[in-house]
């Protein structure tokens, strides 16, 4: 748990009204729950009224939020006091929250941190002019895109101490930036070496439909194509065992005599015919003729 | 290899459009009328045939899970609650869905709605996904105007679907956490029974899922039960999207077979370890709530539920955690232990006070500014905290440093050792940094 109270009072605003645009929005969020049920849209609201009150939340606005759900004061500031991304004091223009966590600092999370504490000060702390501040959290999800910084609504991912001081500088001179990778990656996906999701048909069209082959044939059981559909359907590599439950078809593993029987053909091969009455090659019986076999 | 045709998320790139016709193309929403035409009873026997276990951690069979609902409704409403609350440390694959493939997503959502008799279905989405929000949002809207889904749709199954977002709490990732934050109150876990199915949102019978787990019931039931079976090992089956971070070197989220080896996984995809496969310390295998795998036992372990469990770590959300041997273990772990305290909801005794001690007892460890006998000390009180709470996130709070001590319990004496020897000695944090 982390100790969160509400900014000093001399800090407080002396009013705040919800604007017509949050009042609007407010309506638009409680139409998304049962009637009797617009607690619901409470973290939304206190979202929304943050936005309106420049990245934090003061005391009027929390019952400003209050009186528009109806509820209790005392609910509504549990929420605002719960929830780490309601800030309780202000922030500053560009609100960057720092990701802490190991998968980030196994990538250098430290070394942004760093840069954080030169370029910034300390945590919750807003620079002179306003621009800045930061705040240490918990993962925020873009593990594979470490180590990472949230500034307002936006992830900035890949950094490194040299792009993030640069994104700094970009950001305090009001230069557009690219959200997301800073070194060039589309998502998640490794870098310059995708190996995977490759093949054109799954994206022209042509897989659609292709399943529903399983339906009709399993219409009409007494049809020969099924053992074949379900010969395809399964994986092309051999896999180590498969679990007895949920095997809806069951399929003929290999090339034998019962799947040839039952496809119409003959079941066993002339060559297999002619291998099999090979003497050297039959199985052993008497211990001599295993002798024999093994000097041959 | 996992072969492009039977990867389920063709779209976790990116590299297309995230929209409702390049999605159809991509063979979402194909059919979905004659899947629902099917029933009720074929679809969940269906997913229960087709072995898949949920994605959001634990592993609990998806189709056993629907079939909990009662069958018919007493008057209250039904509802299905999709947990996109990723906040798993390691965890970023929901995130992927939701952005390049949410057509999966809400088409998964009107089927399992359609399953469990539910009519209306909230994604509950972490708040500090904005843009993902935004994304899945817009999919939303696709939806409805294409009557996919809505009071009138084509389908002739009445479903509406909303997002819903929080506002940062780990703890909301757990069901009736959600549930409460969902509500509108703070998201603290509820005591069970009654379980979500009898009692979850509103009072009202309700199936909270992982994002992965419904995303994937269309492909699932398009494809069959037997294909999807067919994948993997028994018990452990189907496709996976696994996300490795940390130490390799090209991180990246990939959907591969459950069941296939760790070396394999890293080798494939992610360009190896960094500085080679000598190089290599631990893992963890599942998210920062598995106790973390040394690298002996990892390298040719396949990665699915049982195995790991059988390595006492887990498979959780597959989020694997690669460190390296310049990893500091004991300050990774108490970093992990700093994050569990962070995200105590502050409920339970045992989890609100032993997480903050586990943390601060670690972080000493981590110096070396600390006393033998208190190694045994922490393990069992990481004994008094698991298992001792409303919810699991006491559990997940003491398995990672379990593992630790179980793994590296020479590398936390070797600190007190150094730290005995000279108390003063920049050595010693030279190497903790």
């Amino acid at each position: 748990m982390a100790v969160r109270k509400l900014a000093p009072e001399d800090m407080q605003p002396e009013s705040f009204v919800l604007s017509p645009e949050t009042e609007a929005f407010a309506d638009k969020e409680i139409a998304k729950y049962p009637p009797g049920r617009q607690a619901s849209a409470v973290i939304a609201l206190l979202t929304k009224a943050q936005e309106q009150a420049g990245g934090w939340l003061p005391r009027k606005a929390i019952e400003a939020v209050a009186a528009k759900l109806g509820m209790p004061v005392i609910r509504v500031m549990e929420v605002a006091t719960f929830y780490t991304m309601f800030n309780l004091e202000p922030v500053g223009k560009y609100f960057i929250q720092f990701c802490g966590t190991t998968p980030c600092v196994l990538r250098g999370a430290g070394d942004i941190k760093k840069v954080l504490e030169k370029r910034i000060g300390e945590q919750n702390h807003v620079t002179a002019d306003g621009t800045f501040s930061w705040l240490e959290v918990e993962c925020l999800g873009a593990c594979c895109n470490a180590p990472m910084v949230q500034i307002n609504d936006d992830y900035y991912e890949d950094l490194t101490p040299e792009n993030f001081e640069k994104l700094l500088d970009d950001l305090a001179a009001g230069r557009p930036v690219t959200t997301g990778s800073q070194i060039g990656r589309n998502r998640s996906e490794p870098h310059e070496a995708v190996n995977t999701l490759q093949d054109p048909s799954l994206y022209d069209g042509s897989q659609i439909g292709a399943w529903r082959k399983r339906f009709e044939e399993q219409a009409q059981p007494a049809s020969t194509g099924e053992p074949a559909a379900a010969a395809a359907s399964l994986p092309q590599q051999a896999k180590a065992a498969k679990p007895e439950a949920g095997r809806a078809t069951e399929s003929d593993a290999a090339d034998t005599p019962a799947k040839r029987a039952k496809e119409g053909e003959a079941p066993i091969k002339a060559e297999e015919r002619k291998e099999a009455a090979d003497a050297s090659k039959a199985t052993a019986v008497d211990p001599a003729a295993g002798k024999d076999n093994k000097s041959s | 290899m996992l072969q492009d045709k039977d990867r389920i998320f063709t779209n976790l790139y990116g590299f297309h459009s995230p929209g409702l016709e390049a999605a159809k193309m991509r063979g979402a929403w194909d059919g979905t009328k004659f899947l629902l035409e099917k029933g009720r009873d074929w679809i969940i026997d269906e997913m229960k045939a087709s072995g898949l276990r949920g994605r959001g951690g634990a592993g609990f069979p998806t189709g056993l899970k629907w079939s909990f609902m009662p069958k018919a409704s007493d008057g209250r409403p039904h509802y299905l609650v999709v947990n996109a609350d990723e906040s798993e440390p390691g965890t970023c694959k929901d995130r992927e869905i939701m952005r390049n493939d949410p057509h999966l997503l809400i088409e998964g959502c009107l089927i399992a709605s359609f399953a469990m008799g539910a009519h209306a279905a909230y994604i509950y989405i972490r708040g500090e996904y904005v843009g993902e929000r935004h994304a899945l949002q817009r999919a939303v809207d696709e939806a409805y105007a294409a009557k996919l889904i809505g009071k009138d749709n084509i389908h002739g199954y009445p479903f509406d679907l909303y997002v819903h977002h929080g506002a940062g709490a780990y703890i909301c990732g757990e069901e009736t956490a959600l549930i409460e934050s969902l509500e509108g109150k703070k998201g603290m876990p509820r005591l069970k029974p009654p379980f979500p199915a009898n009692m979850g949102l509103y009072g009202c019978p309700t199936t909270v899922n992982n994002v992965e787990s419904i995303a994937v019931a269309g492909t699932i039931l398009r494809r069959g039960a037997s294909w999807f079976a067919g994948i993997g090992r028994p018990n452990n089956v189907g496709t996976k999207l696994f996300c490795v971070s940390g130490h390799v070197n090209k991180p990246c989220n990939v959907e591969e077979a459950m069941g296939l080896t760790f070396r394999e996984l890293i080798d494939r995809h992610c360009g190896g370890i960094r500085g080679g496969w000598d190089n290599l310390l631990a893992v963890i295998p599942g998210g920062s709530s598995v106790p973390v795998v040394p690298a002996d036992q990892i390298i040719d372990a396949p990665m699915d539920f049982d195995t790991l469990r059988g390595l006492r770590s887990g498979l959780g959300t597959a989020a694997v955690i690669v460190m390296d041997k310049s990893t500091d273990i004991v300050r990774a772990i108490a970093r992990i232990s700093y994050f569990y305290k962070h995200e105590s909801c502050g409920q339970c005794t045992p989890c609100r006070e032993g997480t903050g001690w586990m943390w601060r007892v670690l972080n000493r460890m981590a110096e070396g500014r600390a006393q033998k006998r208190e190694i045994d000390m922490l393990l069992e009180v990481s004994t008094q905290i698991e298992g001792h709470t409303i919810c699991a996130l006491g559990d997940a709070a003491a398995w990672p440093v379990q593992g630790l001590i179980r793994h590296f319990r020479h590398e936390i004496e070797k600190r007190i050792d150094d730290y005995a020897a000279n108390p003063h000695s920049e050595s010693v944090l030279i190497a903790a940094e």
